[in-house]
């Protein structure tokens, strides 16, 4: 095995020059792949972190995930109902602060209660639909960075006056109102309240910026008009990845519908699972590209060394032995331009995250790179497997040479 | 006649002197698809220890296709070749490799060194194939087998710096390296001036005297064939006339 890999080295040394070129040719493919798959995750890391520090990692609502037996069921023995009626007002979450207390008993997180519900906001003759959250500011702190995101002033603000509300920026823009102004809120059900913008929140999440307003719990329930009603429950969790887990255990719990922030995302998770699929095709792409380099100069040397080959056949080397040979060529130049891939891709990342961006559209003002050791071994995967292919080819070609017609020929 | 597994086992049994090595009943070579082009033509032929066979004979005569098949590079498309009285046609392509990496040695009119290495390198390639020795004994044995052939000065030179006498004494030098039963060569001398072909020769004959081994060497020259010990003229493929 030595002697093999001893021939094996004196090629590719003998071949210097194309060996480089070979090499820096998986090199380059290792290294943008690195590059590339650090990018792709880092945004999409970043992406998700984003949406998760905005959100409550569970949103527990009234609703419940299978429609609840009817009391006519009880009464008559049918299979199914037709014109019943959905009540107008939403039920609310029964004894609210007994199950926060039930919650808290073994959450490792926070638990706030909320009130959800849809209003129009006219400010100056304009106005837009928003939605419009009714919060306990002492709570909410611990299950969103809302109180983070406030612009020109503080989440107590709320306290300031009766019927204080924040506003989104995006959403105060598009109305053109400001802190200090006074706007009428619209319920669904026609009740309209004067309130006052004290302070305004930046998420830097457009759909939340101009759709979201928050107020007291007691300023929601009455725009609602039902009083004392907590319609959601808004729980941050300490371990977002178990989220999915502990909504259920929360769902088993309260019977209410608790979904986690996977579950709300469904969709955009899905469709990072294709952004990765093309992703992981794209970085195959670019290795396979690169190991043609290897190909090449494996055939080159198989060529080359036709001569040495008879004569290592005629001496007694089997096929197998020869085909070791050059797939072991083959295989170091894989691993050689591998390692300086590695140290390439590293530097580009490096590179990369250091270039900053000043975008009206982006709070990000450096590139998300994420940094993982898997992307190494993925890309050196694919490389060696590469090489392995291109120089399996040519290696086969080479054991098979007839000893015996090399030999004829040069004599 | 017993059957062996391996060529190993067959080969490692002790023969009396006797004994054939290679032997070539009834072998014939063609090669073509549609036009058969006959190479060789039922050839009986013993190849026995301690003997020094010269093969001459015209131009396309056959000859190098005859010793392409006594060292089992080339498989014969009817008869049979025995090793040691074992058969081989029908052995796969590594245990006929095993067969040439131990028994035989080849030299040919071209070198076939491995040019990137040392002539001692060169010579210690099939004992490294072969694994018997340990690393010290394989150094051992590949500078002996240089001096003794007058190499003692170039061993650390790749052939590239070597002058075509010395090439040829370093292929000899590792045809020998594992000391192989049988030695074919195919045209030896056919690149040396008349000095260094003499050389070579000497360097044979003192082999086949001294150590026994079988050497069946391929020539034109009618000269040195005459020191042999046996002499097979081929004409056409066939053996025309075998003589002692
Ligand atoms: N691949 C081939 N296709 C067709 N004919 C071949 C082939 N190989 C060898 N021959 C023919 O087979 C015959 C025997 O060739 P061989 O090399 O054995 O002769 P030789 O006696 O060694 O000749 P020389 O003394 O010139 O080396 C020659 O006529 C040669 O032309
Ligand atoms: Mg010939």
């Amino acid at each position: 095995m030595k002697l093999i890999l001893d021939i094996a080295v004196t090629h590719i040394v003998s071949r210097l020059r194309q060996t480089l070129v070979g090499l820096l040719g998986v090199a380059m493919g290792v290294g943008f792949s690195v590059m590339m798959a650090a990018l792709m995750e880092g945004s999409q890391r970043d992406f998700v972190s984003q949406l998760v520090d905005n959100m409550p990692h569970i949103t527990m609502t009234d609703e419940r995930r299978n429609p609840p037996r009817q009391p006519a069921e009880d009464t008559f023995d049918v299979v199914q109902f037709s014109g019943l009626r959905t009540p107008e007002t939403r039920p609310g979450i029964k004894n609210p602060y007994a199950i926060i207390a039930e919650l808290e008993a073994w959450l490792t997180g926070a638990v706030a209660p909320s009130v959800q519900s849809r209003a129009v906001i006219r400010f100056a003759g304009r106005d837009t639909a928003a939605n419009v959250t009714g919060i306990d500011p002492r709570r909410e702190r611990d299950v969103s960075k809302l109180a983070t995101q406030i612009r020109g002033g503080t989440l107590d603000a709320l306290y300031k006056s009766s019927n204080a509300i924040i506003l989104g920026d995006k959403l105060a823009a598009k109305i053109g109102a400001r802190i200090g102004n006074t706007i009428s809120v619209a319920s669904g059900r026609g009740d309209v309240l004067t309130c006052t913008v004290v302070a305004l929140f930046h998420s830097g999440i457009s759909q939340s910026d101009e759709t979201q307003s928050y107020t007291l719990l007691k300023t929601a329930q009455i725009l609602a008009g039902q009083t004392g009603i907590i319609n959601a429950m808004r729980i941050r969790v300490t371990s977002i990845l178990e989220a999915m887990a502990i909504a259920r255990r929360i769902e088993a719990q309260t019977g209410y519908k608790a979904v986690s922030w996977q579950e709300a995302n469904e969709d955009l998770l899905s469709a990072f699972e294709i952004r990765n699929f093309i992703m992981y095709t794209v970085v195959g792409a670019i290795l396979l590209v690169a190991s043609f380099g290897t190909y090449n100069i494996i055939s080159t040397i198989t060529h080359e060394k036709t001569r040495d080959i008879a004569i290592l056949k005629s001496l007694g080397f089997t096929e197998k032995a020869v085909r070791r040979i050059f797939l072991i060529e083959a295989l170091l130049i894989g691993a050689a331009g591998t390692v300086i891939g590695w140290a390439l891709g590293y530097v580009l990342c490096i590179a990369l995250g250091t270039i900053s961006f000043k975008s009206p559209f982006m709070d990000a003002t450096h590139l998300p790179i994420h940094y993982t050791a898997s992307h190494y071994a993925i890309a050196a995967l694919v490389a060696l497997s590469a090489s392995a292919v291109a120089g399996y080819l040519p290696a086969r070609k080479a054991a098979r040479v007839h000893p015996v017609e090399i030999i004829r020929g040069a004599s | 006649m017993e059957r062996a597994d391996t060529p190993d086992m067959a080969l490692s049994r002790t023969s009396a002197s006797a004994d054939p090595l290679i032997t070539l009943r009834g072998v014939t070579k063609t090669i073509g698809d549609g036009v058969l082009t006959t190479l060789v033509r039922d050839i009986d032929l013993e190849v026995r220890r301690g003997e020094f066979i010269a093969i001459t004979g015209p131009s396309g005569s056959g000859k190098s296709s005859l010793l392409y098949l006594l060292g089992l590079l080339d498989v014969p498309t009817s008869g049979e070749v025995f090793v040691r009285q074992v058969p081989v046609n029908a052995l796969g392509e590594q245990a006929r490799a095993a067969i040439r990496l131990s028994v035989i040695g080849f030299v040919f009119q071209f070198h076939f060194l491995l040019p990137e290495f040392t002539a001692f390198a060169n010579v210690k390639l099939p004992m490294r194939a072969l694994g018997r020795l340990d690393d010290a004994a394989m150094d051992a044995r590949a500078g002996a087998l240089l001096a003794s052939l007058g190499l003692e000065d170039h061993m650390h030179k790749t052939p590239g710096r070597l002058s075509g006498g010395q090439r040829q004494r370093v292929a000899i030098a590792r045809a020998l390296a594992n000391e192989p039963h049988v030695i074919l060569a195919d045209e030896p001398t056919g690149n040396l001036d008349s000095q260094s072909s003499e050389q070579v020769l000497g360097i044979f004959r003192k082999l086949v005297d001294e150590t026994g081994r079988a050497l069946v060497m391929v020539t034109h020259d009618l000269d040195l064939a005459a020191r042999a010990d046996r002499q097979i003229r081929i004409v056409d493929g066939q053996i025309v006339e075998p003589s002692a």
